[in-house]
């Protein structure tokens, strides 16, 4: 019973695949333009990954910069030091005294004169904190609390720019779904006209297919493999555009890279989201077809 | 077998094809259902395959009411009957082999007998040496029998023919009779319509004549 369904769905599958093949104008062109109405959410969604990656690295280590009062004594630079190294979420710290950063200061070109005619050194101590990326909120509010030790005088932290990306990549994600469920929609309502053309055009295997005892599951099969396997056709199409494009960009910044001396590259769609858009656009295939074969199969009684 | 109680059918024009109907084949029986057109002939054997369904009254088949069977359980009472439709009912894309493949792949035989069955069905119709001609190509007879291999192919318990000899010589008539009788020598219940009084003159089985929707004694 089992080899027979097998053999069934295998009978049905490459019968379908036959007919996608008999008719390849029509074939390549529905797959296509599901191909390139997938690639647009998916693509955004890559750009999106790619410039998450990008801020990571520069999040992934945020830093805080803590400027002490300038008439500070060692003792209390010690028991500020003490105190932060007792702070979990404070990964690492380093103490600039006010003598290196004026070292510093003139080292850079530009400065040295400016630097070696001051009577005495205006800088104050300071620390840098690198710390653990608990996004912008709870920054702020270690930023907040350390302000308010007396020891220091300002703590630098620039959240906004990480408030900025933060928002970016959330739109990003909002335009993502909301592309995606547009496309969606409309890929299903390609399936649907496409299933009922054929529908039309095997009206009479379908009416004797039902004289002689055929179940609605048996009839339907065949359109539902068709929706699929052109869903699947279509996510591999989008799949293939995404890849192209982007090794096309990044052939381009071959270039920029040499000019800045960096390393730039866009990275692909990784392996588990592009099996999730193929089995996504599949079930999308799947469901136009469904849909289609629910709304006209019925109309279609032997006389 | 099949059984007709006080069966009425009454089309949405008001046309009334049956008018009380009684009836009783037994199993094994073969009978003949004749009748100027218009009779009401196409329309009782449509009633047995639940092609049609009735206004009224009762058809069971083997002792199944099939007048108040679901839509779901159709093809089920379906494959039980194989039937040979007057206009053949062929599938032009599909050559003579995958023709009467479709009733095996329907109800899902097993592939190791699919191919047997369906060459001894063609045997027996005289058209294996066609299995790989369409359709379209063949003469009026052998449409005809094409459609009677696809009818027996699943081995059904009922088979029902309307107008089989319809447009045949007569020399191709009697070797289509001569089938139906083969298939009831084996057991099968044959039920057959036809306007061709020259088929029924020797023969030994039970004749129902319709006229105006009614059996005549």
């Amino acid at each position: 019973m089992i080899s027979a369904w097998l053999t069934q769905h295998g009978f049905v599958f490459f019968h379908t695949l036959k007919r996608l093949i008999a008719s390849p104008v029509t074939s390549l062109l529905s797959i296509s333009v599901m191909g390139i109405a997938l690639s647009l959410p998916t693509g955004v969604y890559v750009l999106m990954q790619n410039l998450q990656n990008l801020s990571g690295q520069a999040i992934h280590a945020p830093q805080m910069s803590l400027f002490l009062r300038t008439d500070m004594q060692s003792a209390d630079v010690q028991q500020v030091e003490q105190r932060l190294e007792r702070d979990v979420r404070i990964l690492g710290h380093q103490f600039v005294s006010k003598e290196t950063a004026l070292q510093q200061l003139q080292q850079r070109s530009g400065f040295a004169n400016v630097a070696t005619s001051l009577e005495r050194n205006p800088l104050p101590d300071a620390f840098i904190l690198h710390l653990q990326n608990e996004g912008a909120e709870s920054m702020r509010q270690l930023q907040a609390e350390l302000q308010g030790w007396p020891e220091i005088e300002y703590v630098q932290f620039d959240s906004v720019w990480i408030e900025r990306l933060d928002a970016l990549l959330k739109l990003g994600r909002f335009s993502v779904l909301l592309l995606a469920t547009i496309l969606s929609i409309a890929i299903i309502a390609i399936m649907f006209n496409t299933i009922r053309l054929q529908i039309l055009t095997k009206r009479d295997e379908i009416e004797i297919s039902k004289l002689i005892g055929a179940t609605d599951s048996f009839i339907r099969r065949p359109f539902l493999y068709f929706g699929a396997i052109q869903g699947l056709a279509g996510g591999a199409t989008a799949w293939m555009i995404i890849a192209y494009a982007l090794s096309a960009v990044n052939l381009e910044l071959v270039e920029l890279s040499n000019l800045y001396g960096i390393q730039l590259q866009m990275q692909f769609l990784i392996l588990e989201d592009g099996i999730s858009l193929l089995i996504f656009s599949t079930l999308l295939g799947w469901l136009g077809a469904r849909l289609s074969v629910a709304n006209h199969l019925w109309q279609i009684e032997p006389r | 077998m099949i059984t007709f109680k006080n069966v009425s059918k009454r089309y949405p024009d008001g046309y009334v094809a049956l008018n009380n109907v009684d009836l009783e084949v037994a199993a094994g029986e073969m009978v003949f259902l004749t009748g100027h057109s218009g009779a009401g002939k196409s329309t009782l054997l449509k009633l047995i395959a639940a092609i049609e369904r009735p206004t009224s009254g009762m058809i069971a088949i083997n002792e199944q009411n099939i007048a108040q069977l679901k839509l779901s359980a159709l093809p089920y009472l379906r494959r039980k009957i194989g039937f040979i439709f007057q206009d053949h009912k062929l599938l032009f894309d599909r050559n003579v082999y995958e023709n009467v493949l479709l009733p095996l792949q329907i109800s899902h035989f097993d592939n190791k007998m699919i191919a047997s069955r369906v060459r001894a069905a063609l045997d027996k119709v005289g058209l294996l040496k066609k299995e790989k001609a369409m359709p379209i190509t063949l003469s009026g007879g052998e449409r005809q029998r094409l459609c009677i291999a696809r009818a027996v192919v699943h081995r059904p318990s009922i088979l029902i023919a309307d107008e089989p000899t319809g447009n045949l010589d007569v020399e191709y008539a009697r070797d289509i009779m001569a089938m139906f009788t083969s298939f009831n020598q084996v057991g099968v219940t044959v039920l057959i319509a036809t306007h061709d009084a020259s088929l029924l003159e020797d023969t030994r089985h039970r004749i129902l004549s319709l006229k105006q929707g009614k059996l005549a004694a």
